[in-house]
């Protein structure tokens, strides 16, 4: 019974992480139909923020929560309006154009401050293990957990109640209509997409007391999040949630039982063969086309 | 015209040259070795090779200070092999063929060594090979300056069995050089009454251990014995650390984590847990003192020394040596080879040796207890050098100076 509470928890605890990345990439993809590729290195930025602020400002992670976000989402406007915004409607140039910046990106962190792994230090308060439900559970796994459905929570407010996300959902249904209404797609396009950016390197800053932080970090976790979003459905928040624990449980399970290198191919596998099945992944938002 | 012009000039300057014995193939020309620097500085295997590169480059730069190498300049042709071996044995090629080096040092990963090991064979050039790595080669083309699996482990599993108990949980990153290392802990766990609990295999760049860690809670082994690579060794790790295992009760033993990864994790990740190496920053000599302070001095306060960088820096001066016995036209790959067979010279952790038969190194193995300071204590250190053994794995199998035996 331990063992089976143990990894359930071990599978929340890897899905939280998952839609913690994801997240930002769901918000651009579904509502921006971009291909990011960048997105990894958006991560890969938010946890370099995280590491800046500590080695030269002393400042803790929490402390340096909202600067970071801050940081990458301007970084993601910068982008959005000096590069994306020229290549509306050229998806294949887009997703060319987000592989160039990774790649910039990548290299640009490198020469400025280095090849070396980075040490991000995790907060002493939840260093240590508790107990949940009988089994010893990471403080730090429970606090990303709550921070993941937290922003989340955050992200479906801003989409559903307030301006912003209304006319950005008007864009999504169609373009031309909604400006012919006034709304500024631009705008909107620009800070949606500065938005998804931040949501990234808080993702990045959030996971780095856990895992390692180095130029190419990213590459694995752009992977991981393209699957949670294909595997959901785009434009389809609650999809990626949902996508998010399916593969957390699962790769969890089928790593416990076997090992992580047949969880990872099997994983895969299972993707490839639903969107074969259900091309528009599990969890498909209706829209006007 | 242009033609004659540079053939005038050719009789003009050059005639000399027409009685020297290969002109072109002159390695040593106007007072100046060339040497190839093959370590990655950009991609996933970046994060290391790049000290190796420091490494190389500090020694180099050091022979040059106190006069080069009888008088000759060492002059480094630095390539970026991007972690891809194909690209490895693309500049291996471009420094060996193109560049005329007379010799290179590089590669990190086995699998950047198997690559660039046909460019060496079939140019009969030398490669200097300078990490520890699975044993199990042969090749008259490569110097061996790492650990092999009898240096490190033959001390390490029964001090292990020893201190924490004979169960072992063996966990590795998918490929060659942790399988074979696993392959020979096991032939020792056999032969010391120790036994395999789970033997488990992570893809490379792996970061996600929950899983892993739940089989160590289920199956409590003694020892857990990594040879978990790169970035993987620190997430493996926080999340032990913070998952509340505790290294008194069972500590990761592990053949790869060095200064470099611990830098990384953290000390209050890694302390508790043991590595055995030849080599480690806070070994004291005043040969290491000097390493370490000259390369602090280089490359920053902050950098740390380690078990392949120093083997780098080391493996540099004995090839000074071994250029050095010899008369300036008689450089070539070949004789390089043959003059440092059975040379000898005082490295950072002692004095080391190169095997004439095999061309491996004679180290020193030791076993350390990371603190949470960041560095190592030194708990056991081995009273004698130790012969590598490239083949200990395998009985029956000799590395020779004729090659590959089997009996």
């Amino acid at each position: 019974m331990d063992q089976f509470v143990q990894q359930v928890v071990t599978g929340l605890s890897i899905g939280s992480i998952l839609l913690l990345v994801a997240l930002g990439l769901s918000i651009i993809y579904g509502s921006m139909g971009i291909i990011n590729l960048a997105h990894g290195e958006f991560v890969m930025l938010g946890a370099y923020a995280a590491w800046m602020f500590q080695q030269f400002f002393g400042l803790g992670l929490f402390a340096s929560l909202v600067p970071i976000f801050l940081v990458v989402a301007a970084f993601g406007w910068f982008i959005e309006r000096y590069v994306l915004s020229f290549l509306n409607n050229r998806p294949l140039d887009t997703i060319l154009a987000t592989w160039g910046v990774g790649i910039i990106l990548q290299q640009a962190v490198r020469l400025l401050v280095g090849g070396e792994l980075r040490y991000v230090q995790m907060p002493s308060s939840l260093a240590d293990s508790t107990n949940l439900l009988g089994v010893p559970v990471s403080a730090y796994r429970i606090f990303l957990f709550i921070a993941a459905v937290a922003l989340f929570g955050l992200t479906w407010l801003l989409m559903n109640r307030t301006t912003i996300g209304m006319k950005l959902r008007a864009i999504v249904q169609d373009r031309s209509i909604s400006a012919s209404f006034g709304i500024d797609a631009r705008r909107i396009y620009s800070l949606t997409f500065a938005y998804g950016a931040g949501l990234a390197g808080l993702a990045g800053a959030l996971v780095s007391p856990l895992k390692s932080v180095s130029p190419e970090m990213g590459t694995g976790y752009v992977v991981d999040s393209f699957m949670v979003v294909v595997l959901g459905g785009v434009q389809s928040l609650a999809g990626t949630v949902f996508s998010s624990f399916i593969l957390g449980e699962v790769s969890g399970v089928v790593a416990f039982l076997q090992n992580d290198t047949v969880a990872k191919a099997l994983v895969l596998l299972a993707i490839i063969v639903l969107i074969r099945f259900r091309p528009d992944g599990l969890f498909t938002a209706r829209i006007r086309a | 015209m242009k033609g004659a012009a540079a053939f005038g000039a050719f009789a003009g300057t050059g005639m000399p040259h027409i009685w020297m014995k290969n002109t072109d193939l002159a390695v040593a020309a106007n007072g100046e070795i060339k040497v190839g620097v093959l370590f990655s500085l950009t991609g996933t295997t970046a994060i290391i090779e790049e000290s190796l590169n420091k490494a190389t480059i500090l020694a180099i730069e050091e022979i040059n200070a106190a006069g080069g190498i009888n008088g000759m300049k060492i002059v480094p042709i630095v390539e970026d092999p991007a972690s891809d071996p194909a690209t490895f044995s693309e500049k291996a090629r471009k420094l060996v063929v193109g560049d005329k080096c007379v010799s290179v040092f590089g590669s990190y990963t086995s699998a950047s060594r198997k690559a660039v090991l046909p460019v060496f064979e079939r140019q009969n050039n030398l490669y200097w090979y300078p990490t520890l790595y699975e044993g199990r080669e042969c090749s008259k083309n490569v110097i061996y300056t790492g650990a092999v699996p009898n240096q490190q482990q033959d001390d390490f599993v029964p001090w292990l069995i020893k201190k924490f108990g004979p169960k072992f949980y063996l966990i590795g990153s998918n490929y060659i050089y942790p399988k074979e290392e696993n392959n020979y802990c096991k032939k020792l766990l056999e032969k010391h009454g120790g036994q395999v609990v789970a033997e488990e295999y992570v893809p490379l760049g792996h970061s996600e251990f929950s899983s892993v860690i739940n089989k160590m809670r289920s199956s409590q082994p003694n020892v857990i014995f990594s040879t978990v690579v790169g970035d993987s060794v620190v997430a493996l790790h926080r999340q032990y650390r913070a998952a509340g295992l505790d290294p008194e009760k069972m500590p990761m033993a592990s053949l790869t984590t060095s200064e470099n990864e611990v830098a990384a994790m953290g000390g209050e990740a890694a302390a508790g847990h043991f590595t055995s190496a030849p080599y480690f920053m806070v070994h004291k000599s005043p040969e290491n003192e000097k390493f370490v302070a000259a390369y602090q001095k280089r490359w920053g306060a902050d950098k740390v020394t380690h078990f392949v960088s120093e083997s780098c820096y080391f493996q540099t001066y004995l090839f000074k040596q071994a250029v050095e016995k010899l008369a300036v036209s008689d450089i070539s790959p070949n004789a390089i080879r043959d003059a440092v067979k059975g040379a000898e010279t005082i490295a950072p952790q002692g004095k080391v040796r190169i095997e004439p038969a095999n061309l491996h190194s004679w180290l020193w193995p030791k076993i350390a207890q990371a603190k949470s300071n960041g560095q190592f204590e030194i708990l056991v250190e081995s009273p004698e050098w130790r012969k590598p053994l490239p083949y200990a794995a395998y009985p029956g199998q000799e590395c020779t100076e004729k090659g590959l035996v089997t009996n």
